[in-house]
């Protein structure tokens, strides 16, 4: 007790000067972390003069015209909505398929079961500049080629494996007892699932829908490989914009805006899973 | 959990089974016709052995780019992993604080990727970026699109930017995970902050520090929209990463038979990779973690 004492004294008698060093550190990340961003939406604010002619750290005369172009313009929204479309598919697919697969891996053995986990983990790891020439192949000759249903499935290439893989570190978390007391209370198997076994799990399919929608949000590559005018995801017109001469820098910035938003939305709701999320559920 | 055995679960993976077969096996199967054919255009293939895997392995134009795509994974590993553990140590143990860092930091993981690059193009610009415009006006010359040096620098501290939050959030979660037992038990042994960090903490982070590790590394790996926005591949090939190599040379110059073979081979260490990476987890599962 008497080495406490005087272990803090001196402690005590020094906060008033010092700053909280943990405050400080984080106050420095997140700057780092904000800077750009801010300088997206910063320039995203201004006209194109005040851009290129007068370097302003916030924007002098504010407006909003870039985000109109966008909004009123049906080649840039429809970009957005084509993304939409697709990335809604997608997710609703993985769910759909990775749900009674996430169930078998957490509560049967089967045969080639460890393999087939394995094999699904290689799908999420393989790079996307691999798959994009037989992709594109594949879909162009089924016919599907710049459709929203052929982005949505090239993306269930990573998506499927992942929701399977969150959502069986969540049901492990399920006592097997309640499957059991279920199918002696007579219910069959599809009535258990859906009605006693997904609302237990709810929160971790809610985690497994934001990452397939966040994963199938964020890529590029195969969504700009597989398509050309009718199905164009927001990320690969924004590309098309920097290719031309004379780059209009205000939409630009204000496309780019717009696509941290659907994310930025919903990420209170998952902040408590975002780790688990990221490491595949388990954590 | 003890499982039971049933081989009527099949059923229920069917599903997945057929669907991700439709999109990888299928199209990886079109990889590996290619990689042992060649063509005269029209059409016409004929067999062509191993001649393409040996021709890419002598190459100097792969192994450069693995040299880099070597040289970039560890670069940003050796900051990453140190930054994120820091990050993580210095987070706000709970209530609103712990959810607003959560949340902000998360930020940049759900940015889509040719955004991120977008940003940092914009950002490290000379004339109207606030990095640019900033080095420049402090005398640093800085040009991403021409210095060498300025091309690495940004794409590594776009990737920093982009993905230590991960790092720090699973860092964070394995921290949390430590009970308070642990914390009592160090301070009446007088354990000073770095024994507690070296004998509590990291021990405790290990499991999730090395998903943390290997997924960066994957990711890194695999890259290919970010520093192809920002720089692609330039100067020279400076940043020709190998997925930006890969994405040349198939879609590019349509060079089925090499770029298969590239393929092929890439796609062989990410397979031995994901291998390390799921007996890890795996072993992790089985103790609880």
């Amino acid at each position: 007790m008497a080495d406490a004492t005087i272990s803090q004294t001196p402690t005590r008698a020094r906060t008033l000067p010092r700053v909280n060093t943990s405050a400080v550190v984080m106050g420095l990340y997140l700057l780092f972390l904000l800077l750009p961003i801010y300088w997206l939406l910063n320039m995203s604010l201004k006209t194109n003069t005040e851009i290129l002619n007068s370097f302003t750290l916030f924007p002098r005369d504010l407006t909003l015209d870039n985000y109109r172009t966008i909004l009123t313009d049906p080649a840039w929204y429809m970009g957005y909505v084509n993304s939409l479309i697709y990335v809604v598919m997608n997710t609703v697919i993985s769910l759909a398929v990775a749900l009674p697969a996430a169930y078998a891996f957490s509560r049967y053995h089967f045969m080639g079961d460890k393999h087939l986990f394995f094999w699904l983990l290689t799908n999420r790891m393989a790079p996307p500049a691999v798959f994009a020439l037989p992709f594109f192949q594949l879909y162009s000759s089924v016919g599907l080629f710049d459709t929203h249903i052929a982005v949505a499935l090239a993306h269930c290439l990573f998506n499927v494996p992942l929701a399977v893989w969150i959502l069986e570190g969540f049901m492990r978390g399920v006592p097997k007892e309640i499957d059991e007391t279920a199918y002696i209370d007579g219910y069959s198997f599809g009535a258990f699932f859906v009605k006693i076994f997904m609302p237990l799990i709810a929160s971790g399919i809610g985690v497994a829908a934001f990452f397939c929608f966040m994963f199938s949000w964020v890529e590029l590559l195969l969504s700009r490989t597989l398509t050309t005018v009718d199905a164009k995801p927001i990320a690969a017109i924004m590309t098309r914009t920097q290719g031309a001469s004379g780059i209009d820098w205000g939409v630009l910035a204000a496309a780019g805006v717009l696509t941290i938003v659907p994310g930025a939305l919903v990420i209170w709701f998952v902040r408590n899973y975002i780790a688990k999320g990221f490491a595949l559920g388990r954590v | 959990m003890n499982k039971t055995v049933n081989q009527k679960a099949w059923f229920l993976v069917l599903p997945v089974l057929v669907l991700v077969a439709f999109s990888a096996v299928i199209p990886l199967m079109t990889v590996v016709n290619y990689s042992v054919q060649d063509t005269f255009g029209n059409n016409q293939f004929f067999w062509a052995g191993l001649e393409w895997f040996e021709e890419m392995l002598r190459d100097e134009r792969m192994w450069n780019a693995l040299q880099r795509q070597l040289m970039f994974s560890a670069i940003i590993l050796a900051i990453e992993v140190p930054l994120g553990v820091f990050i993580a140590l210095n987070m706000p143990k709970g209530g609103f604080w712990a959810s607003f860092c959560l949340v902000l930091m998360s930020l940049p993981l759900l940015i889509p990727w040719n955004v991120v690059g977008t940003i940092w193009q914009i950002f490290g610009r000379v004339d109207i970026g606030l990095l640019g415009h900033t080095l420049d006006a402090l005398g640093i010359d800085y040009n991403y699109t021409q210095n060498i040096f300025a091309a690495w620098a940004t794409i590594v501290v776009m990737d920093v930017w982009h993905w230590t939050s991960l790092v720090a959030l699973l860092a964070y979660a394995g921290l949390k995970s430590i009970p308070d037992a642990y914390y009592q038990a160090a301070k009446i042994d007088q354990a000073s902050r770095w024994k507690v960090f070296r004998y509590i903490e990291l021990p405790k982070m290990m499991g999730v520090l090395m998903i943390a590790i290997l997924l960066r590394f994957m990711d890194s790996f695999m890259i290919y929209t970010e520093p192809f926005v920002v720089t692609g591949g330039g100067p020279g090939n400076a940043t020709t990463l190998l997925s930006i190599d890969l994405v040349k040379m198939a879609l590019g110059q349509f060079d089925l038979g090499p770029a298969a073979a590239f393929s092929i081979m890439y796609f062989l260490v990410i397979l031995l990779i994901s291998w390390v990476f799921y007996t890890v987890m795996t072993n992790l599962d089985k103790k609880g973690m």
